[in-house]
């Protein structure tokens, strides 16, 4: 394993208005491990991410991937040089087919350029994808519109748009929240999947026990600061962190 | 016991969608019907209707283009209340060519729907990243304050406008070529808009979050939606101003704006098709009114809200869905 992370962030804040949604936030993330994200609710985990991709412009702080900065692009050229994210409200197209939904990611030139593709390709690429996180090939699930997918169908959907994009780094925002124990546990084979594929994975989550058996490291927000970063097991013997969690569930209690 | 209405696709609907449909004549006229009736429809037309009714045709071809240039705008997210803005341009375009440098309608005619594009995406550009009805507002003032600049200025013989164009080479030349263009615009940008590229600019109006997510400049992409439909609206304009043999302040009228949004809602959205049938229904609507006299705008107007009211899914969708399904009404259980 190199010794140069892969994202980086430096001192990176944010304030809306009066609200300081992060304050001086640094973490370094190395090539193919998987960062576990988490904190109590308003904690700043999604504006986090939303500082790396640029959807959210910071206040002050630098992010640099790959040893560059990249806190001055604009989110789709982020995306271009492997950065790849899910949301956590998923909003898909909901009238056009799920498969119709991965030709988006598909058309971009990301993927474009690694994967190639012409017009009526796509549709094969989609649903080559889509069988990947587990849109059975047989049924006809995948062709059902987005809108009529239960939560476990269209957060894969949702994963699966991130990986069409060929990503180094994939950021999941609460992919698991919403779904089933059996849901998630079909999930994670996914994730451990691409893993081994060599991609680099951020995963904030609510659901810690299932988080803790796949992160390498966990990082703990509280009031848009990081109070502690480790080891999962160290993590929570942390006093800190018990503080910020005294009153709020420590474990997958949705 | 309450009833409800159940639609069912026609068998032929499911039997016509894959390569059987080539096993029965039948059913490759189910589908190939409804696509070569317009053709065929327009084609005849200007053989057996009048002088008056072909120059009516001419102006219902104009409109559908305006209108189906709405359509590719509103379906990329962009609502223009500007259509004369992109008429307005081409026409001014054509206008010099032909006055100033003598270029022959032939030449006027592409390179005014090419320019008259470009520029009217070139004013549009800073406020590309404006959402909903500021963009609107900003394609509603454009025109109008171009028409003020010609005025002050007397630029393009000011008021007067530019008169003395060359027409077209005849009056059958004149109606085929523009009849032709809006079928070629009609069902070439209707595969268009059915491609990926298609999807990608119908999924900025949607979600554009989702679209930059996949790593897609949405700004490049609406620049170029911008001048697709600029560049149909523009030849539109062009086209007119060799027909009258005259350009003027009159192109940048609020009518060039209002009336092919009217025609898209007519005949409904997000197809092209509607826009243009809604055309077709609404230009000679007001021909026929003009018999009536003063009352012609309120019994446009009371047709317009009928309209709406009635089928607000547009006529196009309403003839669609009873040409692939059939209704039913079904007991449910209370
Ligand atoms: N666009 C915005 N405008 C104003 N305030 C915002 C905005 N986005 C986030 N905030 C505020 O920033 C703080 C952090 O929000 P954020 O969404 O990052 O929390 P989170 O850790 O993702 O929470 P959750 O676990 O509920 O998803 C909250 O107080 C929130 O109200
Ligand atoms: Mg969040």
């Amino acid at each position: 394993m190199s010794t140069e992370p892969l994202l980086e962030t430096v001192r990176l804040s944010k304030a809306f208005g009066g609200v300081q949604a992060l304050l001086n936030v640094s973490f370094a993330i190395m090539p193919g491990e998987l960062l576990g994200v988490i904190g109590p609710n308003g904690s700043g985990k999604t504006t986090l991410v939303n500082l790396i991709t640029r959807f959210v412009k910071p206040t002050s702080g630098k992010v640099l991937y790959k040893g560059s900065p990249i806190h001055h692009l604009p989110p789709h050229q982020i995306v271009r040089l492997g950065i790849a994210r899910t949301f956590q409200m998923v909003r898909p197209f909901y009238q056009l087919p799920a498969f119709k939904n991965m030709i988006i990611p598909l058309y971009s030139p990301r993927a474009k350029g690694l994967v190639g593709g012409r017009y009526g390709d796509r549709d094969a690429m989609a649903l080559d994808l889509l069988e990947e996180v587990g849109f059975e090939r047989d049924s006809f699930v995948a062709y059902k519109p987005a809108g009529a997918l239960p939560q476990g169908y269209l957060k894969r959907l949702e994963l699966a748009k991130a990986i069409a994009l060929q990503p180094d780094l994939v950021i999941l925002d609460e992919l698991f929240s919403g779904l089933s124990l059996a849901e998630v546990a079909s999930i994670v084979p996914i994730i451990e999947k691409m893993r081994i594929q060599g991609k680099t994975i951020i995963m904030i989550e609510h659901r810690l026990r299932e988080l803790f058996r796949i992160a390498d490291r966990v990082i703990v927000m509280n009031y848009g600061s990081k109070i502690a970063d480790g080891p999962p097991d160290a993590v929570m013997e942390d006093d800190a962190v018990k503080c910020a969690y005294l009153g709020s569930e420590t474990d997958s209690g949705d | 016991m309450k009833t409800r209405k159940e639609r069912i696709d026609r068998g032929i609907k499911a039997r016509s969608q894959d390569i059987f449909v080539l096993c029965s004549w039948r059913e490759m006229l189910y589908l190939a019907g409804p696509r070569l009736l317009p053709v065929v429809v327009c084609l005849a037309l200007p053989l057996v209707l009048s002088v008056y009714w072909q120059k009516v045709l001419i102006s219902v071809a104009v409109f559908a283009l305006l209108a189906i240039s709405w359509d590719i705008l509103s379906q990329s997210g962009m609502i223009s209340l500007g259509q004369a803005l992109f008429f307005g341009t081409g026409a001014y375009c054509a206008g010099i060519m032909n006055h100033y440098w003598g270029f022959s309608p032939l030449i006027t005619l592409p390179l005014a729907a090419l320019f008259g594009g470009l520029i009217s995406t070139v004013l549009l550009l800073p406020v590309l990243r404006l959402r909903g009805v500021y963009f609107s507002m900003v394609t509603l003032i454009i025109p109008l304050m171009l028409v003020r600049v010609i005025e002050a200025t007397k630029i393009f013989g000011g008021t007067e406008g530019l008169s003395g164009m060359d027409p077209l080479p005849s009056a059958g030349f004149e109606v085929y070529l523009i009849v032709i263009v809006f079928l070629a615009v009609l069902f070439g940008f209707r595969r268009l808009m059915d491609s990926d590229y298609g999807l990608v600019l119908k999924g900025i109006s949607d979600n554009d979050r989702s679209v930059i997510n996949a790593g897609i400049n949405i700004y490049w992409f609406k620049a170029q939606a911008l001048f697709i439909a600029a560049s149909i609206g523009a030849f539109a304009g062009a086209f007119m101003t060799h027909v009258y043999m005259f350009v003027g302040m009159p192109v940048f009228a609020l009518d060039y704006s209002i009336l092919p949004i009217a025609a898209a809602v007519v005949g409904g959205p997000g197809t092209l098709a509607g826009a243009a049938m809604g055309a077709f229904i609404l230009v000679p609507l007001s021909e026929l009114l003009r018999g009536i006299g003063g009352l012609r705008i309120v019994f446009y107007g009371v047709f317009l809200v009928v309209c709406i009211v009635a089928l607000p899914e547009g006529v196009f969708h309403y003839m669609e869905r009873k040409y692939h399904q059939f209704e039913r009404w079904v007991e449910v259980e209370k």
